[in-house]
C-alpha cells in the first residue's frame, strides 16, 4: 500500500486485509505490554492543518505503539497568501526523512496534492481533507460494525445484507462519504437520511439511497444508525430554520432509539452535539458504540502504518491503494 | 517592420489555393503565379489562410501583475496562436477604469507590435459594481473603447446593469458580462453535478449563470442596449440566447475554447490547471455549447487568456487561481473540437474568431475578409499535422495550460499582423525588425 487517500478507490480485499490486520492489532493491545518493535526508526508526521485531537491522538497512539517515531506538526495557514505553502511544508518534511504523513486539511484534494505532486516521498495517509473523505474513519467504523456482528468470529467476513442508515449533513461530511464508498464495496446497504439542503445536489451516482424523513428510514430497522456531527454554523446559511427543528426532525431521541430493533447499533464519530444530533439516552446507551469506535480507530490506524510501512513497498512496482 | 510579401499557395479559408501580395501592410493582389521583385516568399503550400484572429476577452496583467504577463509577453502569445488583435480585460492593478489606463495599455501594445492591443474598460469603479466608471472617457479617449466588462465580477445589481446597457448607447458601446450570481456562488470550487458531490468541492451551479444572462437579456430588451454575454458554459445559457436571439434581442455569445473540449471529469485528480472560472462544465454541456456555436447561437469564440505565476496552480486546489492560458491553444482546440468533428468549416472559424469579434468589439482593420485593400492581417495554420501540447508551445510568462501533455492537431506556422510578420515556420520573430 503506497497511499491511503480515499475509500472510492479501495477495493474490497484491500479494505478487508486492513480490517484483518486491525483484528491482529486489536489482540495485541489486549496484553501487558502494548508497544510492537514493527516500525523501530521509521519516522510518521502528523501534519495537521486543521485542528482535531481526537484524529491526531488516535494516530500517535497508534504509531507509537508500533514504536514509529511520530512528529505532531500544526501548520497554520494552507495558501502563498496565509503562511506556508503546501509545497514548502512538503519539501520540509522531506527533507527532514519522512517515512509517512498523515494529513489532515481543510481543503478537499489537498492529500492527493500532496501525494502526486512529487515534492515528498512518504507515503501519505489522509486523516480527513475538507468535506471530501476520511477513509480511516469508515475504516473503523466498519470494523466496529463487523466486530458487534460477528465478534471473534470477524476475520475475512464482508458487510454483506447489514443495512446501514447514516444521518445528518452529508453534504459537507467527509465521514458520509468515505462511508458510502467503503461500506457498499464490503456488501452493506446504505441509506442516507438528510435534510433535502444538507444533501448534495447530484448523488445519483452513490450506491445510497436518499431519504428526508428519519422515522421512515428507522422503521425498516436498520443494523446501524450513524449519527453525523451537525455544524451549528450551518444554521446561519438557512440549510435548516433552528436546532430545535433540526434536533425534532433529524435528532436520535430517546424514542426513537427505543424503537429500533434488539442488536442495532447506534454510531457517532465524535465530537458529540448531545440534544442535538443524538440524545444522551442514545449516546450513553448499550447500543452506542461510540467509545469502541474510539479504541478500534487505534487498531486501524494501526494497521493502515503498519501496511504502508513495514516490509515491502509497493511503489517501486507503480502500484498504488 | 512592414514588407512586401508573397505567400504562395494558400488555401484560402481552406477552399481554393491562391497566391497573396501584400505592400505596404495592405493585400495587394490574390492570384495565381504571381511575384514580386526583391519580396520576402512565404510558401504556403498546403496551408489555411484565415483572417488574422481577434480575440475578445484576454488577460494581459499589465499593469500590475507582471509576473504573470505582460502586454509584451502576452501579445507574442497571441502571435504565436494566430491572432493580430487581443481585447484586454481591465483586471489590472490599477483597474482599467479610466481614459489614463488603457490610453497606456493602447501605447504598449503599439509598442510591443505584435498584436493590436484594444483595452476593454470596466463597468464599475474598480469593478466593484458600485458606481459607473468614466464610460465616456474612455470612449473618446485615444483608446476609443467600445466593450465594458467587470469581468471575474458580474455586475449583479440589476439598477447599475440597467444603467449600463442604457449608457453606452450614446457611443455604440457593449457590455460583456460575466455572469455569475455571487450568492449562488459564494465558495465555488467548480461544476456542481455528480464529480463536485463525490470530491467534496463546493459547487458552482449552472443556473447561477444561466439565471443572470436570463436577466440581463430581458434588461437589454428593455432598454434596447447591446449585450455581450461572456464565456457561456452550460446548455441552458445556450437555450436562453437562443431564446433571445429568436425574439430579436441584441444579444451576442461567447464561448471559450476549453468549454468546447474540457470537461469536470478532469478535475477528479485536484489538477489546479483545470481550474477555471466558469468552471469545466459536464460533456451534456460540452455537446451544447458546440451545437450552439455551429448554429450561430454562439457568435464567437474567446479565450479568456488568464495567465497565473506557478504558485498559484501548484497547491491544494481550494487555494489555487482561477484560470487558464489559451490564446496558443486556441485554433488547435477549435480546429480539434469544432473542425474535426464536422461541425463547422475554415470559413465559419474565420467568422467566430476573427470578424465577429471584431465587429462585437467596434474594432476596425481587424476581422475583414482577404480581400484586395483589406489590411494584411493573416494567420496561415497548418491542418495537417499534429502533435503533443508541451511547455514549448508556449510564448507567455506563464505556462497554466490544461492542454500540456495532449494531442492537438494543426500548428500555425505563420502570422501577418499589418503587414509584419509576427509567427515565421511556427516560431515567434524574436525581434520585429527596426
Amino acid at each position: 500500500m503506497r497511499h491511503l487517500l480515499d475509500t472510492k478507490n479501495l477495493d474490497r480485499a484491500t479494505a478487508l486485509r486492513i480490517l484483518d490486520v486491525a483484528e491482529d492489532m486489536a489482540d495485541t493491545q489486549s496484553r501487558e505490554v502494548k508497544k510492537l518493535p514493527t516500525l523501530r526508526g521509521k519516522t510518521v508526521v502528523n501534519l495537521f492543518f486543521e485542528d482535531s485531537t481526537r484524529t491526531r491522538i488516535s494516530f500517535e497512539a497508534a504509531a507509537k505503539r508500533l514504536s514509529a517515531d511520530v512528529i505532531n506538526f500544526a501548520a497554520k495557514g494552507s495558501s502563498v497568501s496565509k503562511g506556508e505553502s503546501l509545497k514548502d511544508t512538503a519539501q520540509t518534511l522531506e527533507a527532514i526523512g519522512a517515512d509517512a504523513v498523515v494529513v489532515r486539511h481543510p481543503s478537499s484534494g489537498a492529500p492527493q496534492t500532496l501525494a502526486t505532486s512529487g515534492w515528498i516521498s512518504a507515503g501519505v495517509v489522509n486523516a480527513g481533507d475538507g468535506t471530501h473523505e476520511h477513509p480511516t474513519q469508515a475504516l473503523l467504523d466498519a470494523y466496529t460494525i463487523r466486530k458487534r456482528r460477528f465478534g471473534a468470529d470477524s476475520r475475512g467476513r464482508d458487510l454483506s445484507g447489514i443495512r446501514v442508515v447514516i444521518v445528518g449533513d452529508v453534504l459537507h461530511s467527509r465521514v458520509a462519504r468515505s462511508n458510502v464508498w467503503l461500506l457498499s464495496t464490503l456488501g452493506a446497504e446504505v441509506t442516507l437520511v438528510s435534510p433535502p439542503t444538507l444533501v448534495p445536489q447530484n448523488v445519483s451516482l452513490w450506491p445510497a439511497k436518499v431519504v428526508y424523513d428519519l422515522d421512515q428510514a428507522l422503521a425498516d430497522g436498520p443494523d446501524a444508525v450513524m449519527m453525523l456531527r451537525i455544524q451549528l454554523e450551518r444554521m446561519n446559511a438557512a440549510y435548516f430554520p433552528t436546532e430545535r427543528e433540526y434536533s425534532r426532525r433529524w435528532g436520535l431521541d430517546a424514542l426513537r432509539v427505543a424503537g429500533l430493533p434488539d442488536g442495532s447499533i447506534v454510531m457517532h464519530p465524535g465530537p458529540m452535539n448531545r440534544g442535538l444530533e443524538i440524545s444522551s439516552e442514545a449516546a450513553d446507551s448499550a447500543r452506542s458504540t461510540v467509545l469502541e469506535q474510539v479504541t478500534n480507530g487505534v487498531s486501524i490506524r494501526m494497521a493502515v502504518l503498519y501496511l504502508l510501512l513495514a516490509g515491502e513497498r509497493d511503489n517501486e512496482r507503480g502500484g498504488d491503494l | 517592420m512592414s514588407e512586401t510579401l508573397v505567400i504562395t499557395g494558400a488555401q484560402l479559408l481552406g477552399a481554393e489555393s491562391a497566391d497573396i501580395i501584400v505592400e505596404n501592410g495592405v493585400i495587394s493582389e490574390i492570384g495565381s503565379g504571381l511575384t514580386r521583385a526583391g519580396a520576402r516568399v512565404i510558401d504556403a503550400a498546403g496551408l489555411v489562410a484565415l483572417p488574422g484572429l481577434v480575440d475578445l476577452h484576454t488577460h494581459l496583467r499589465e499593469p500590475g501583475y507582471e509576473a504573470s504577463e505582460t502586454i509584451l509577453t502576452g501579445t507574442r502569445a497571441a502571435a504565436a496562436g494566430g491572432f493580430t488583435a487581443v481585447f484586454a480585460m481591465p483586471n489590472t492593478s490599477p483597474v482599467a477604469d479610466t481614459a489614463g489606463v488603457v490610453e497606456q495599455e493602447l501605447a504598449l501594445g503599439e509598442a510591443a507590435g505584435y498584436a493590436t492591443v484594444q483595452p476593454i474598460g470596466a463597468v464599475t469603479v474598480g469593478q466593484k459594481g458600485e458606481r459607473l466608471a468614466e464610460l465616456g472617457a474612455m470612449a473618446t479617449s485615444r483608446a476609443q473603447v467600445r466593450v465594458f466588462s467587470d469581468d471575474g465580477f458580474c455586475v449583479f445589481d440589476p439598477l447599475i446593469m440597467r444603467r449600463a446597457l442604457e449608457y453606452v448607447k450614446s457611443f455604440d458601446g457593449v457590455i460583456a458580462q460575466h455572469a455569475q450570481d455571487p450568492r449562488l456562488t459564494e465558495g465555488a470550487q467548480m461544476n456542481e453535478g455528480s464529480v463536485s458531490a463525490e470530491l467534496g468541492l463546493a459547487g458552482w451551479p449552472a443556473v447561477a449563470e444561466e439565471s443572470i444572462i436570463a436577466r440581463d437579456v430581458l434588461l437589454a430588451e428593455h432598454v434596447g442596449s447591446r449585450l455581450h454575454v461572456c464565456h457561456l458554459s452550460t446548455a441552458g445559457s445556450v437555450d436562453i440566447i437562443r431564446w433571445a436571439k429568436k425574439r430579436g434581442i441584441n444579444v451576442t455569445a461567447e464561448v471559450t475554447p476549453h468549454h468546447l473540449l474540457l470537461t469536470d471529469e478532469l478535475v477528479r485528480g485536484y489538477d489546479a490547471r483545470y481550474k477555471v472560472n466558469p468552471p469545466l462544465r459536464r460533456q451534456e454541456d460540452v455537446l451544447a455549447v458546440r451545437e450552439g456555436l455551429a448554429d450561430g447561437t454562439i457568435d464567437i469564440v474567446a479565450t479568456d487568456h488568464a495567465p497565473h505565476p506557478s504558485e498559484h496552480k501548484a497547491c491544494e486546489w481550494q487555494a489555487a487561481a482561477n484560470g487558464m492560458v489559451g490564446l496558443e491553444s486556441a485554433l488547435r482546440v477549435v480546429h480539434q473540437s469544432m473542425v474535426q468533428t464536422g461541425l463547422i468549416g475554415w470559413a465559419d472559424v474565420a467568422r467566430v474568431m476573427s470578424a465577429a469579434p471584431a465587429r462585437i468589439g467596434r474594432l476596425a482593420g481587424h476581422g475583414t475578409p482577404l480581400e484586395v485593400g483589406q489590411p494584411a492581417q493573416l494567420a496561415l495554420y497548418d491542418a495537417s499535422i499534429a502533435g503533443v501540447f508541451t511547455e514549448s508551445d508556449l510564448h507567455g510568462r506563464s505556462v497554466n495550460s490544461p492542454y500540456l501533455g495532449r494531442d492537438l492537431p494543426g500548428r500555425v506556422q505563420f502570422t501577418v499582423h499589418g503587414g509584419v510578420v509576427t509567427v515565421a515556420d511556427g516560431a515567434v520573430v524574436a525581434e520585429l525588425g527596426a
